[in-house]
């Protein structure tokens, strides 16, 4: 039958000639094409040291991000959580006291906030709902660990440094 | 008394308003309410969300109205012509009117604990502008404890004055009510005293958007994280029904509210023992999972019961070997 795609090729096999028989010169010219390689720029990189440049939209490990004064911006909605498709996201939400306005934007904060980076499949829906403009998925790639509890990331590893320090 | 809204005749009792004619009805074309309410006396006239137009005033007299009307107080007449989401100039009006109600509303959804069951929330979704014109200052207010159960947030109130009817006609003697006159007017209790009757809670059910608050439920979760169950008990109070919708985090009770019907207004009140004191479920018996609407958000990102898609249905070798997803009580 016709193939659609046109692309079929049929192969046949042909007796060898007297220079693919001889076998050295074929060994010579392999070994150039390998030899041609020691010179040219090479393509892997070794890479916890090195580290390719990402792409503009790269998602890779979430931020949570303080505003212009410093303040944590999120306000433990529980949007990101919802919207998360492997549910991934958790957290307790906890009221601002009085004298720490300097830390909190609005009166209701995240007082725990966790990723299971394990569960997580970086499609940075959480990014999308948060009103607040709090997580950001602009960080590296996840670090490889040894033990499951350690891909739980509380708030000690999420929320940005601040500025002035 | 015969009257037609948005083309779907219904027979009503004379004295019934155009808005519950509508909900007889059911369906889309009954009009929204933020004010009304239709277990507390008086109420309704105030938000102008249920504006609908009248083509056809009655048999009688076949002019219809000049101006919109509300139609949780105009009552019907025989032959009325009633026009609510098929008129233009309606959803016109009531985009207007949910601006107006979101002129001063602080728009703190992310931590208000009313988001997910708040009927402003719907309206401004439905009904509302993306963006708001507003430019000025919005007014603000300090929060106010009402006794250590209830929380005022003025800023976010809309004055329905629902709460205050409830004060009025479920508590013995009313203490908070409404100061002031006009934009400057604002739910208060006198020298903040202390609200301490048997079903002040109900104002926190009635209230539509998240002004009053309960403050034992305050921050503990967002409503659609929140599992609810029917349940009822004895209760010693003769007055209290004591059928409740208890809602769930895990094992535990975090929030006790009364039932609430397809237009968020409670079946029956409840007293603030039922609502504040009972929190455990030994204290109540489970009717099971309480229904919610597909499009609510409480329902959102939960894995429903698994419905046969119709291959399955045709195919008895499916249907013999997908038998145990099907019969899975719980959601997965």
């Amino acid at each position: 039958m016709e193939s659609l795609s046109n692309k079929k090729k049929q192969l046949t096999v042909k007796p060898l000639n007297f220079w693919e028989r001889a076998y050295l010169p074929a060994i010579v010219h392999g070994l150039s094409i390998t030899m041609s390689h020691f010179f040219k720029k090479p393509v892997t990189i070794a890479y916890p040291d090195e580290k390719r440049e990402f792409s503009e939209n790269f998602r890779g490990m979430h931020s949570l991000k303080r505003d212009e004064n410093g303040k944590e911006r999120c306000t433990a909605c529980g949007l990101c959580a919802l919207s998360c498709p492997a549910e991934a996201i958790t957290m307790t939400a906890a009221e601002r006291q009085k004298g720490e306005e300097h830390l909190y934007r609005e009166e209701k904060y995240a007082a725990v906030y966790e990723i299971n980076m394990l569960r997580c499949i970086f499609c940075g829906l959480c990014e999308e709902a948060c009103p607040k403009e709090a997580i950001y998925l602009d960080g590296d790639i996840v670090p490889s660990d040894y033990l499951r509890k350690d891909f739980i990331y509380g708030k000690d590893k999420l929320v940005e440094a601040p500025l002035n320090q | 008394m015969k009257v037609t809204i948005d083309g779907f005749p219904i027979e009503v009792e004379a004295g019934t308003t155009i808005l519950n004619a509508a909900r007889l009805i059911g369906g889309d074309i009954v009009p929204p309410a933020m004010c009304y309410y239709s277990k507390l006396e008086g109420s309704g006239g105030k938000c102008r969300t249920c504006l609908v137009q009248v083509t056809k005033g009655s048999d009688k007299d076949p002019r219809p109205m000049p101006k919109l009307i509300a139609s949780c107080r105009t009552t019907v007449m025989d032959g009325m012509e009633v026009k609510n989401i098929t008129s233009p100039e309606v959803i016109e009006a009531r985009k207007g009117v949910v601006e107006m109600l979101l002129i001063n509303h602080p728009l703190d959804c992310p931590v208000c604990d009313q988001a997910g069951e708040c009927h402003l929330q719907d309206l401004g979704y439905e009904h509302g502008a993306a963006k708001t014109r507003y430019e000025f200052d919005r007014r603000t207010f300090e929060r106010i404890d009402i006794g250590d159960k209830i929380q005022l947030h003025m800023t976010r109130c809309i004055l329905c004055y629902r709460c205050v009817f409830v004060a009025d006609q479920i508590t013995d003697h009313r203490i908070h009510g409404i100061l002031n006159r006009g934009d400057h007017s604002e739910i208060s209790t006198y020298i903040q005293k202390a609200v301490d009757n048997d079903f002040s809670g109900n104002v926190i059910d009635v209230c539509p958007v998240g002004a009053l608050t309960d403050r034992t439920f305050r921050f503990k979760n967002r409503v659609w994280f929140t599992k609810p169950v029917e349940a009822h008990r004895e209760c010693e109070n003769p007055k209290c029904c004591g059928k409740v919708t208890l809602w769930y985090k895990g094992e535990d009770v975090i929030r006790v509210t009364a039932r609430k019907d397809e237009y968020g207004e409670a079946e029956e009140f409840i007293c603030n023992t039922c609502r504040f004191d009972k929190k455990k479920t030994s204290d109540w018996v489970i009717e099971g999972p309480r229904k919610v609407s597909h499009k609510s958000v409480i329902s959102s990102n939960h894995y429903d019961t698994l419905k046969p898609l119709p291959v399955v249905k045709q195919n008895l070798v499916l249907q013999e070997a997908n038998k145990e997803q099907f019969e899975r009580e719980t959601r997965l």
